[in-house]
């Protein structure tokens, strides 16, 4: 694997394969990893506030022995002197035997991931990747369906804007008979370079739709998705779209008894809360599987091997 | 010897290059850009700078003419800023070779990003680095947020 994972892309199918594997492994036998990085530091660098993804990391250093430091917000950092993201990581590689960064500008990761003489993981660079989220996913889907592959996949929300959506997409078109619905606002359907680039170059069947009912039945997996205000120049078409796509129970009784429902969070409004007791409704689950797969992630690229 | 142009009834003449090149098939109008991105402008030699002049192939096209060695510049470059532009490589004022373009597989410094949230807006000391994605369609993306360059005037 590489030293760092800046994009989901890093990750090839057989390494992503072994990660969940490690991941799965961890589940089972936490007692294991309680010191497999006993000695060792992860640095969360957040130049942007992310509450959950920044305590994942540490909760996932932590479980596996290690200790955490860094900062939760570019007001606490030197950042705000005008450090530049190159001398930052040259400075924290000093401290610690790896880093996550989250960082509002779209590509700081990989400039770290270039000066840096620890591995660096993207912990989300503005609207670009979040591999870290993509593997969550991942490893949610593979532990609960059982597979990756021959399903249909609904998308809701926030296409346009919804960097996990990509990201997700771009991991799934690995796997055999998987087929995509796009269910979203005119305004926020999927970008092209997914559409052209990626779906009708590989001949992946896909369809686009605006109602949500009409696709339910069909679904074996939904990914529900936020209409996020920071991604917005504009106020307004944050207000007038936000509300456009919301789950609730009514609509869930349209879908079927092993279809899943699926959630980066936070979540606003996009899921009624009525859902969250549906046993179909797994995004606070996935957020556990994010712990375990950034564990597997930390001792991958730490090379450490647990017997 | 020199070389005759016909445009709108005046004449224009270009002395002939005996140790040059020339810049054929310029898309009309991106003559000027070409000579300034070359940094021809800076060159101590004669450069010539032929716009409109009428094609077959092209119906307009711009030329450039210069005489000096081309080993000082990547040819490849010549590619990026007009794939369809071909290049004659003159030496003892007979044409030697007409090399063909392809274009570069990275370009640094030579085009900024426009993404406003890519890194390389908030860090000026950076390089502004594209790699060629796609051959084919000439895509460029930026090193940092991937974002796609349109080589367009």
């Amino acid at each position: 694997m590489k030293k760092s994972i800046i994009s989901p892309m890093d990750i090839t199918v057989d390494e992503l394969g072994a990660l969940m594997d490690l991941a799965d492994d961890i589940m089972k036998y936490p007692e294991k990893y309680a010191h497999a990085c006993d000695g060792r530091i992860l640095a969360t660098l957040f130049f942007e506030p992310s509450t959950r993804t920044r305590l994942s990391f540490e909760a996932a250093m932590l479980r596996l022995g290690g200790k955490t430091m860094g900062f939760a917000s570019a007001d606490s950092s030197s950042a705000t002197k005008g450090e530049t993201v190159a001398d930052t990581v040259r400075v924290i590689s000093s401290f610690a035997d790896i880093c996550a960064m989250r960082h509002p500008k779209e590509g700081a990761p990989a400039v770290a991931a270039a000066h840096a003489t620890i591995p660096v993981i993207n912990a989300g660079d503005g609207g670009h990747h979040h591999p870290t989220q993509t593997l969550t996913d991942l490893f949610t889907i593979r532990s609960l369906k059982g597979r990756l592959d021959h399903m249909t996949v609904g998308f809701c929300g926030d296409l346009k804007f919804g960097r996990t959506v990509h990201s997700l997409i771009r991991a799934l078109v690995n796997y055999t008979d998987v087929r995509f619905v796009f269910i979203s606002p005119r305004e926020l359907t999927i970008p092209d370079y997914i559409r052209n680039d990626i779906l009708i170059r590989e001949n992946i069947p896909f369809e686009e739709v605006s109602r949500l009912e009409d696709v339910l039945p069909r679904l074996d997996l939904l990914y529900m998705t936020r209409v996020q205000r920071e991604r917005f120049f504009n106020e307004e078409d944050y207000m007038r779209l936000k509300d456009s796509y919301i789950l609730d129970k009514k609509k869930m009784s349209l879908a079927r008894e092993d279809m899943m429902v699926l959630h980066p969070l936070p979540r606003v409004n996009e899921i009624a809360t009525e859902v969250d007791s549906d046993p179909r409704a797994v995004y606070f689950e996935q957020v556990r599987y994010g712990m375990y797969i950034r564990m597997a992630l930390i001792l991958t690229l730490l090379e450490i091997k647990v017997d | 010897m020199s070389e005759e142009i016909k445009t709108n009834g005046y004449k224009l003449y270009v002395g002939k290059i005996e140790e040059g090149f020339v810049i054929d098939h310029i898309h009309a109008g991106r003559g000027m850009k070409i000579y300034r991105d070359l940094g021809l402008d800076r060159l101590d030699c004669s450069v010539a700078i032929i716009l409109n002049a009428s094609s077959k192939k092209m119906g307009k096209k711009d030329m450039i003419k210069v005489e000096c060695p081309i080993d000082q510049f990547d040819m490849d470059f010549f590619g990026f800023l007009d794939p369809s532009a071909t290049v004659d490589v003159i030496k003892d004022g007979e044409i030697i070779s007409k090399p063909k373009l392809k274009l570069p597989e990275k370009l640094v410094n030579v085009v900024r990003c426009h993404n406003p949230r890519c890194i390389t807006s908030g860090e000026a000391q950076l390089d502004q680095v594209f790699i060629l994605t796609d051959p084919l369609r000439g895509t460029y993306r930026c090193k940092y947020c991937e974002t796609a360059y349109k080589n367009e005037d």
